[in-house]
């Protein structure tokens, strides 16, 4: 991603452009299918069932995993990579693309992962990390990579490490949109601010967010994030749904949302209609209509602070 | 039969029901003064699509987007439109046009069955066999400017790709080369059909415009 380029023979390592190339080109392959995501909405699902129920709805990608957050939550205990087989299962279930989680800096989850041919990896927050500092250096991979982040800096951070699509943290599990919306408005603030800083205070800037420059440079330019941005954490509505996308996001997850509802397949149907219409409220108020219990939900205000996904990720 | 071409300045739309339709959208709009395009527009609804001259299908999850249509009284407009309106569908939008497809979800899905190929879904795999490659396109000769070599950077994501021809009047204008020497063909990535086109790869994913020009040179011969 980044356009520095180390001078020729300044030690013995190779000439840069061949392989360079090549990691273009696959950057280009990795970011592109989230590109194709967008305007969609990507559904936990536990099996097979859930994953044709998804597809059915009109989930563009479903997320594979063993406990959706609000269980893992609830249950507690140490939250891990799901089950191959069952990840296998719901890829030969469904035509869409299949996503998985492996735990913050587990790489060997995360090669197990990409061995069974699963289409993306979620690092993700809501699995109990398995490293206190480092992130998996994700352009060791041919499957791309989807992070959370909670600000600027980390979006980037996670880009520089080869993320290929960034989504919001949110606070997974509660039913609760507030902290996805707190998210995505600091991610988009940070990156106005940057767009009328000149080259001399970016440098600044990204010392203050803790982002590398080449990355925030690039940000600057496009006035958005360098990849697709997703919303995520907490989204459980029809009218989450379109707020997120209203707020500039490119499509939303909807974790616990759906199958932690009365009706799963009628509200999944609904939210998939809202962020394709996120901006007619006519549309809106239809879909909204008779979807009955929604999920219980946790207010985030009453989460200790030990209890919060998105504290977790450096 | 004689070829009218319309010169005037045309309104183009892309489907906007998910997928990766802003990235045609700003190539359009990059083209409009000198392709004379009026105005680029984003289709979801009967009213739009009733305003455009030409339509392009994105990329994206075409079981998704057929759902979408469907439930949003999209299915059956699309149908009358494309059989007669230009059209371009790029790879998810390459499998709604098609008049068959194979692996798909279970329960089949909806297409809008005018371009006569069959069409596989995920023929090349899952996302890890995505690819690109460059490969000269004799067909783009008309918009390449003299000198410039015709070769153009294919992108592949999850791609489908057309495996059967069942209308002699299908032009085939891009073959992948053969990736064994037992394969006597390669696979068929791009076709034209009368006012239709189809393309497996993701020309909105590149900085090379010369997919849209050819689109709309094809668009205006068909008005």
């Amino acid at each position: 991603m980044s356009q520095f380029q180390a001078p020729q023979n300044l030690t013995s390592q190779a000439a840069v452009s061949a392989d360079s190339q090549a990691q273009a080109d696959s950057f280009k392959v990795k970011a592109g299918l989230a590109q194709m995501l967008k305007g969609g909405v990507i559904m936990d699902v536990v099996n097979v069932e859930q994953a044709r129920i998804a597809e059915e709805a009109g989930a563009c990608a479903v997320m594979a995993l063993e406990r959706v957050p609000a269980d893992i939550r609830k249950d507690g205990g140490v939250a891990r990579m799901s089950d191959p087989r069952m990840i296998k299962e719901i890829c030969e279930a469904v035509t869409i693309p299949v996503m998985a989680k492996v735990r913050i800096g587990h790489f060997v989850e995360a090669q197990i992962i990409e061995a069974i041919g699963t289409d993306y990896i979620d690092e993700s927050e809501v699995l109990t990390p398995a490293d206190d500092e480092h992130h998996i250096n994700k352009h060791d991979f041919k499957v791309p990579f989807v992070c959370g982040a909670r600000n600027l800096g980390e979006a980037l951070r996670r880009v520089a490490e080869g993320a290929a699509m960034i989504r919001t943290k949110g606070e997974a599990g509660t039913g609760d949109v507030v902290q996805a919306v707190r998210h995505n408005r600091t991610i988009e603030s940070q990156i106005r601010r940057a767009t009328t800083m000149t080259n001399q205070e970016l440098f600044t800037y990204a010392k203050e967010l803790g982002a590398p420059y080449e990355l925030l440079k690039e940000t600057a330019k496009l006035g958005r994030l360098p990849v697709v941005n997703f919303a995520a954490g907490g989204v459980a509505t029809p009218a989450d749904a379109a707020m997120m996308m209203q707020l500039g996001c490119d499509g939303v997850f909807v974790g616990s949302g759906i199958f932690k509802s009365g009706d799963p397949a009628k509200r999944a149907r609904a939210i998939v209609q809202a962020v394709t219409h996120f901006n007619d409220a006519k549309v809106l108020a239809e879909v909204s209509e008779d979807l009955g219990v929604p999920m219980v939900g946790i207010n985030c205000d009453s989460l200790q602070d030990k209890e919060r996904l998105e504290n977790r990720g450096w | 039969m004689t070829i009218s071409i319309d010169s005037r300045p045309l309104n183009i739309g892309v489907l906007a029901l998910q997928g990766a339709f802003s990235e045609h959208v700003i190539v359009l709009n990059k083209l409009a003064n000198t392709e004379n395009i009026s105005k680029v527009i984003e289709v979801r609804t009967k009213e739009q699509l009733g305003s455009i001259d030409a339509l392009i299908i994105p990329g994206g999850e075409s079981t998704t987007m057929a759902l979408i249509a469907e439930r949003s009284g999209l299915i059956e407009p699309l149908r009358e439109f494309v059989k007669t309106k230009p059209t371009w569908g790029t790879c998810a939008g390459l499998i709604l046009l098609s008049h068959k497809a194979t692996n798909t979800k279970k329960n089949g899905q909806e297409l809008l069955g005018v371009l006569p190929v069959t069409v596989s879904r995920n023929k090349f795999g899952r996302q890890v066999d995505s690819f690109t490659i460059s490969l000269p396109s004799p067909c783009l000769d008309a918009v390449t400017e003299s000198g410039n070599s015709n070769s153009f950077p294919y992108v592949f994501i999850r791609a489908p790709c057309i495996i059967g021809i069942d209308d002699p009047l299908v032009q085939e204008l891009i073959v992948l080369p053969t990736s064994s020497p037992a394969e006597e063909k390669g696979d068929i990535v791009a076709v034209k059909y009368k006012h239709l086109l189809g393309t497996s790869f993701h020309p909105e994913l590149t900085n090379d415009n010369r997919w849209h020009q050819y689109f709309i040179n094809m668009a205006r011969e068909n008005i």
